[in-house]
């Protein structure tokens, strides 16, 4: 198990590197930042001036290497809209995001599993057919979309949950609502499929041959088996809300990674755009390496 | 009101499906009594299983249904009692082993526990559930049964993952014992020391033994005696030496016809010149050893079989020689030029000489494909061979040489049986014209009858066509009949070649004397020799 991990722990950390060659590269295709930096009538020796004291005058590896060793110690330079340290800013961001994120998947992953799994016990019936529904709504129905009704029955018709900010606990309940959604959809149908594929296979008749009861076939032998791919898509989505969840976070007012990415972009603050990168890259990364871990726990075949 | 342990009286069973109702079984009765071994002999299709998992409470419903009948343990009637009720039966009194073991035991779980689930979950404390999965894991011979305990089924080999199931079965000493095709997919000498072992857990036990399988080598083997099943309906019971000597049903005596082993042998002539010659071929799988260099020489218009178990290397020689695989050393000379020296556009070029045939034809015919697809799709990939406006032509006389018509060019691989889609792969090996095929366990999925069409379609080839087979096979009375010399693997190296006669009468390697008293011969008294052998063979 440990060869495995490391085995993929040493392939993440190329792609990790890979990433960090190509957004070194591609920002400096966005144009000379100090044109993009300095003000438009700014004079062409303050222009040489900027290059001088930033570097950008020197090789390009040069250039690379001061960077990657700026990486190392957590040094992506200041923010230039808050005048703090860019990863000081993303890292606050990140908390809020990260607490978003882990408790709209742990509701997603239990409601899915439940729902899903009841629905494959009763495959064509009733329950089954209302889940279906359920969630083919819930994986197309557009974020903006069921954002805007939440707030508009929810906030403004019942009065019952604040429009947006943070503070207390009714903040949360919109855009963890909207965010669940989606993934809830996806989840559900993978955890049914899977589960219809695992109460059909042999080693479920072999634990009826033996009389085993109902429940233990179902929550022993069935759902540790159909969980393995459920896992894969689980990784999927929390990755996208690690990203940051744009569009929501930047309805409610939620001060999350992807609201400060688009707020930077805007902004134009370069700095706090990469370290965004490389934080939830990171987090990423480290998510990968636990759905390794889980996939392991679950299934012996592959500690080997 | 009655006497025997299980009876299954009237039993239909249906199965709703797509293309309308199923009949799977049609008012059948047997009965089975205790310390007896019965064998529900059929193939595939005629509905052998089906009253084993009535029996069980197995048949999903829908799309099952048991229209009639009754299913009688100890007098009462299984069908009229509740599912708890018969789950509380299930594993304690009557309990049930299968045929492909590794997708019969949970993966996830380690096989100690799974062993000791059957204990608990009617009722038994852990401990004393545990202690009995260790004492079952030494009984059926698992090596190292403690150890043993925590390991996952994937590390056992078959054998030993058929024993851990019977083992399961067992743990609480059930009346009944239903074992559906228990060996089919095992080794040959590791299915005559299965069969032994629940005949000796049966004398110890005196549990009733239900032995559902296709082959009359076990029927011979095992049974006291036996029920001859064609399309859901029971054709035929007696004992299997009645059945041998006195069959009266045609479907019975179509069977026992078809079984291999009993005709003429071949003579291999001597004279023509070498096509293939392979010397040294070597195969290594990062340190682990497929094969330890083999060499040997197969001549035009030849049948040369290559037996063994599974792990003996006999598919890594033909995965080797067609270069779906690179071998670690060695040559492979095709009528002078080293196969294994080719770049992949000249073996591309030679691939039409030299062509394979599949074990299964389900797996290797591509179904979004039609016949006509599969087979001019050689004539695509070496367009030199034929013009297209006479592959129409072409296509439906090859389906004729394989005993099929013309019209099935249209239709798609689900729309045949087994036997039909591999006289389709035979037919698209056939549209390159080669010189050698490669037969990979080619009838080993199909039934006996099926089987001996098949075998006799190839020889009826070989004979007009000259073309020389590599008849890579476990099932030796099929090599008896077929092959003119065989070659007998065991660990990656030839330990005996010869022509199928000595091969046959004189085997001088330990293993073939081995291989050929661990087979099974459909003749009960035959049989009962062979046996006598073994444990003669066993005992020194």
């Amino acid at each position: 198990m440990n060869g495995m991990l490391g085995k993929r722990a040493i392939s993440s950390l190329v792609s990790l590197l890979a990433l960090i060659v190509l957004v070194f590269f591609l920002s400096r295709l966005t144009g000379d930042p100090a044109a993009l930096y300095l003000p438009v009538d700014a004079s062409e020796a303050m222009r040489e001036n900027f290059r001088e004291i930033h570097g950008l005058n020197d090789p390009v590896i040069v250039q690379f290497g001061r960077y990657l060793g700026d990486l190392v110690q957590l040094d992506f330079g200041e923010s230039l809209r808050k005048a703090r340290p860019a990863i000081d800013v993303v890292l606050e961001a990140f908390v809020w995001t990260l607490w978003l994120a882990l408790i709209t998947m742990t509701l997603v992953t239990v409601a899915a599993i439940i729902v899903g799994s009841v629905a494959a016990f009763h495959v064509g019936r009733p329950f089954d057919r209302f889940a279906s529904v359920l969630s083919l709504i819930g994986a197309s129905a557009p974020d903006f979309w069921i954002a805007i009704i939440g707030i508009v029955v929810f906030s403004v018709s019942f009065g019952w949950l604040p429009t947006s900010g943070t503070g207390t606990i009714w903040h949360w309940i919109l855009p963890i609502s909207v965010l669940f959604v989606r993934p809830f959809g996806l989840i559900l149908q993978v955890v049914r499929g899977s589960m219809i594929t695992a109460l059909g296979s042999p080693y479920v008749k072999t634990a009826r041959a033996k009389g085993v009861k109902n429940r233990p076939v179902i929550f022993v032998h069935t759902l540790r088996n159909a969980m393995l791919p459920v896992i894969t898509v689980i990784g999927d989505q929390a990755a996208a809300l690690l990203n940051g969840a744009v569009v929501v976070e930047t309805i409610f007012g939620f001060p999350g990674v992807g609201k400060l990415m688009i707020d930077s972009i805007l902004q134009r603050d370069f700095n706090v755009i990469l370290a965004a990168i490389m934080v939830t890259a990171v987090a990423i990364f480290i998510m990968n390496i636990l759905i390794d871990i889980a996939y392991a726990l679950l299934d012996p075949r592959i500690r080997t | 009101m009655t006497d025997h342990l299980l009876e299954v009286r009237d039993l239909s069973v249906q199965f709703h499906t797509a293309q309308g109702i199923v009949r799977a079984v049609n008012g059948i009765s047997w009965h089975l009594d205790r310390g007896e071994t019965l064998a529900i002999l059929g193939e595939s299709g005629s509905g052998k299983s089906v009253s084993a998992s009535a029996i069980m409470n197995l048949i999903d419903m829908p799309p099952g249904e048991i229209t009639s009948g009754e299913i009688l343990f100890e007098g009462r009637d299984l069908l009229k009692a509740s599912d708890e009720e018969r789950r509380r039966l299930n594993g304690k009194r009557i309990s049930m082993i299968f045929q492909d073991p590794l997708g019969h035991l949970n993966p996830v779980y380690p096989v100690g526990w799974q062993i000791a689930e059957t204990a608990m979950a009617h009722g038994r404390g852990k401990a004393e559930a545990y202690d009995r999965a260790l004492a079952l894991m030494e009984r059926v011979g698992i090596p190292d049964a403690r150890a043993s305990m925590g390991k996952y089924p994937h590390q056992f080999s078959g054998g030993q993952r058929q024993r851990l199931m019977i083992a399961m079965a067992l743990a609480l000493k059930p009346d009944i014992l239903i074992a559906d095709e228990p060996t089919t997919a095992l080794d040959v000498t590791v299915q005559a020391e299965v069969l032994s072992l629940l005949e000796e857990l049966q004398e110890e036990t005196g549990m009733g033994l239900l032995l559902i399988t296709h082959d009359l080598g076990v029927v011979a083997e095992a049974a006291d005696r036996a029920v001859v099943m064609e399309g859901g309906l029971v054709v035929e019971t007696g004992t299997p030496r009645e059945l041998y000597h006195n069959a009266t049903h045609p479907y019975t005596r179509k069977l026992l016809a078809a079984a291999p082993g009993k005709g003429a042998m071949r003579e291999p002539e001597d004279g023509p010149e070498a096509i293939l010659e392979v010397r040294d071929l070597k195969k290594d799988y990062g340190g682990f050893e497929a094969l330890k260099g083999v060499s040997f020489d197969m001549h035009a218009g030849e049948t040369l079989a290559v037996v063994g178990e599974s792990g003996s290397g006999k598919s890594t020689i033909a995965r080797l020689v067609l270069r779906l695989e690179e071998a670690s050393s060695g040559t492979a000379r095709w009528k002078g030029e080293d196969l294994l020296t080719k770049s992949p556009r000249q073996m591309g070029k030679l691939r039409r000489q030299l062509q394979m045939v599949f074990q299964d034809p389900t797996q290797s015919l591509n179904p979004h494909m039609s016949v006509f697809q599969i087979i001019s799709e050689a004539w695509v990939i070496h367009p030199d061979i034929l013009p297209k406006a006479r592959w129409p032509e072409r296509v439906a006389e090859l389906l004729d040489q394989v005993g099929l018509s013309p019209e099935h060019a249209k239709r798609y691989p689900h729309q045949f049986s087994g036997g039909q889609r591999q006289r389709i792969a035979i037919a698209r090996a056939l549209a390159l014209e080669p010189d050698l095929i490669i037969c990979d366990e080619a009838v080993s999925a199909l039934d006996v009858s099926i089987q001996a069409q098949v075998i006799d379609l190839l020889g009826k080839l070989r004979d007009e066509l000259g073309i020389a087979f590599l008849f890579i096979a476990h099932d030796l009375p099929v090599v008896r009949d077929f092959a003119d010399r065989v070659l007998v693997m065991q660990r990656g190296e030839i330990v005996e070649q010869g022509s199928v006669r000595q091969i046959f009468e004189q085997p001088c390697a330990p293993y073939t004397q081995r291989l050929l008293a661990a087979g099974l011969d459909s003749d009960p008294d035959v049989q009962a020799d062979r046996r006598a052998a073994r444990l003669a063979l066993a005992g020194n």
